[in-house]
């Protein structure tokens, strides 16, 4: 049986030709770029390459702005950590309740070593309050840091506003774009955004790479001390073949992307709309305009997440799901808690996030197999209408 | 993803027993839906035999609640109330070969559905209101001091992470941790100092009075007194007589038809494992 994967949020199929692009790398160009030799030197151009098809992707100009790591995760963190030891006298940060654990763990984690974070809520559809973000920010604020895209229901924040308001107060702008990259087109230049992280996996890229954008003007301290590699910016042996893996991974969704973003749109909605029609005390998550086209955050009252996870996953469908029994915490997600959804909600959302794999029979077979599924465990719930 | 063993897939993809049954004899209701886990468990008993003929369920919850709720009406289907009220936490994951760790607390939403099914049955009222000494430990999951305690108990646990598992107390903003770890190691001192380990095994000299009255005491306090608490009933120790031990209930205990059993199941077994095989119970009524 094969696999209607709709779980691209969490991670995404590595496109057959970023696999080919990577195939050289993997077996008999096998150099290291930092070599003297032909061998290994001439794969530093490559390394290039891709570093300029990530700038383009991004509307970067200076492809010497991108910065590649080891995931989403080490962007984050160095990003961040990065500004903190650039600017030692500030010890304040700007961050939402509603980020990836890689910048909200952190964020925790250095409350406990002497730092303030203020974490900015969001209302009942997940937007962020931006005169809440500018009352927050005072002379000791030394980064701002908010994700462009939700993970979890795909709602986009107002990057160009955010950003104005960090500029404006002198403080530097991270922002977690992870999920926005590839998925919706921007362009950096036309932005006051100083860091942005991206990951690999999002984008049809091998899991493993990620890349960070530093801007020219913003204060960088490394965060991996090592080799030369990277401009002096991350020690490390590059990981080459991922490398060009990213750099085609980007080159793709630039090609693209503006009429995938449609489809899967049209996709999206499709589902969304029809099983909202079809099963009864459902609700999506988050503000529906604003929003990545490949996501749907549904939450299907009286049931739980985990046990329409597992009778999706015997019909072959792959999705994920904010309830507490799906997180090693037994917390429900912390997304749908700060947008203050209903806990009965919360318990049974499923995110079904798309990706240009998925086509119109995708789509079917998920309308066909869900509504039995939440009937059936409505059956057995004490919990009716 | 979850490590569930074929069992548990199994009994949630084809529950036994689910629904409810009209009219029923027992009803026992555990969890909420903010909880995450909820559990209605209906009984139907036969009044000559007190067997379980019928048992039904309806859950909202992961796979392994909804397993855990189907084995139990397996489980105890034939059984009589009595062996039903033996029925532990750990008897529901063994049945389904094993639970993770992180699911313990769908076993313990099981045994509690069922307890609270029983106590039901003897006459004790659906829904418990928190009373007296309990207090809210876990705010996110409204779990007690007294459920953390007896499973603590029960599971003989020693880590907080482990009490997270079972109860899942802790498991939300964490901000309870430090009390549980109060609670565990307030459990653990009692037991060292009362030496509950060396004393399972009943002593094989011949007591003296004074022994014999000191230890039935310690054993109406420590393994009898917090059972009938849970149902909101009491005891008290009126006198002993040589291997006569008398007793009176009070609390809901009082009127409960079922004191007839409790008196031989729970205190007179408790007193002949914890004190001496040939001891009799008696209870004293507040009107002789």
């Amino acid at each position: 049986m094969g696999v209607v994967y709709v779980d691209n949020n969490a991670t995404t199929k590595v496109a057959s030709e970023v696999f080919e692009a990577m195939k050289p790398y993997l077996t008999d160009e096998y150099g290291n770029p930092s070599s003297m030799h032909t061998f290994g030197g001439k794969i530093y151009r490559e390394i290039d390459r891709a570093r300029e098809k990530v700038a383009d992707l991004l509307g970067v100009s200076d492809s010497s702005e991108i910065i590649f790591t080891s995931c989403g995760t080490e962007s984050d963190n160095t990003a961040i950590m990065s500004t903190l030891r650039s600017y030692p006298g500030k010890k304040h940060i700007i961050t939402t309740k509603v980020e990836h654990p890689a910048v909200l763990n952190l964020c925790k984690f250095l409350e406990t070593i002497g730092y303030r974070v203020t974490y900015i809520g969001v209302d009942n559809e997940g937007m962020i309050d931006l005169s809440e973000l500018e009352s927050s920010i005072n002379q000791d604020t030394a980064i701002i840091s908010i994700m462009y895209a939700n993970n979890e229901t795909g709602v986009i924040f107002p990057l160009k506003e955010i950003a104005e308001i960090a500029k404006e107060e002198g403080v530097v702008f991270h922002t977690d774009a992870v999920q926005a990259v590839g998925k919706i087109p921007f362009k950096l230049s036309e932005l006051s955004v100083d860091l942005l992280s991206l990951s690999g996996h999002k984008l049809h890229a091998p899991k493993g790479i990620g890349a960070l954008y530093v801007g020219k003007e913003t204060r960088f301290t490394p965060f991996l001390i090592g080799g030369h590699q990277e401009y002096g910016r991350r020690g490390g042996t590059e990981n080459v073949a991922s490398i060009v893996g990213l750099g085609r991974a980007c080159q793709l969704a630039k090609e693209s992307i503006k009429e995938e973003r449609k489809r899967i749109e049209n996709l999206r909605d499709r589902l969304e709309n029809t099983l909202l029609q079809k099963i009864p005390n459902a609700r999506v998550n988050g503000n529906r305009e604003k929003r990545l086209p490949n996501t749907s955050n549904i939450g299907f009252e009286f049931v739980e997440g985990e046990a329409i996870l597992l009778m999706l996953d015997e019909k072959g469908i792959a999705a994920s799901s904010g309830s507490a029994c799906t997180s090693d915490s037994l917390a429900p997600s912390h997304v749908l808690k700060a947008m203050g959804v209903p806990l009965t909600f919360i318990q049974g959302s499923i995110r079904f996030s798309l990706s240009r794999y998925n086509n119109d029979s995708d789509i079917n077979y998920i309308i066909e197999h869900l509504p039995p599924i939440i009937r059936r465990l409505r059956e057995i719930s004490p919990y009716k209408e | 993803m979850w490590d569930y063993t074929e069992k548990v897939i199994e009994h949630f993809r084809n529950p036994r027993n689910v629904g409810e049954i009209k009219n029923p004899d027992a009803v026992g209701e555990v969890g909420n839906i903010i909880c995450g886990d909820a559990l209605r468990l209906t009984l139907r008993i036969d009044k000559k035999t007190d067997k379980i003929i019928d048992a039904k369920f309806q859950t909202f919850g992961c796979a392994s609640a909804i397993a855990s709720s189907s084995v139990l009406t397996e489980m105890i289907k034939g059984m009589t109330v009595n062996q039903a009220s033996k029925v532990t936490n750990k008897d529901i994951a063994d049945y389904l070969g094993g639970l993770p760790n992180e699911k313990m607390h769908c076993s313990v939403m099981g045994m509690e559905a069922l307890r609270a099914a029983i106590g039901n049955h003897k006459g004790a009222p659906l829904k418990k209101e928190i009373v007296g000494q309990e207090k809210i430990v876990c705010k996110c999951f409204s779990v007690t001091d007294k459920k953390i305690i007896s499973t603590i108990k029960e599971n003989n646990l020693k880590t907080v992470e482990q009490v997270t598992n079972y109860t899942k107390a802790g498991g939300g903003c964490g901000k309870c941790k430090s009390e549980i770890e109060k609670l565990l190691k307030e459990f653990w001192e009692k037991e060292v100092t009362k030496g509950v380990y060396q004393k399972k095994e009943p002593p094989k000299k011949k007591l003296t009075n004074l022994q014999r009255i000191s230890l039935i005491q310690d054993t109406i306090e420590r393994e009898i007194r917090p059972q009938l608490k849970a149902d909101g009933g009491d005891i008290e120790l009126v006198d002993v007589d040589r291997n006569k031990v008398y007793v009176k209930f009070s609390g809901t205990c009082l009127g409960c038809p079922a004191t007839e059993v409790t008196l031989k199941a729970l205190i007179e077994s408790k007193l002949k494992e914890f004190v001496e095989e040939d001891i009799m119970v008696e209870e004293v009524k507040e009107w002789e």
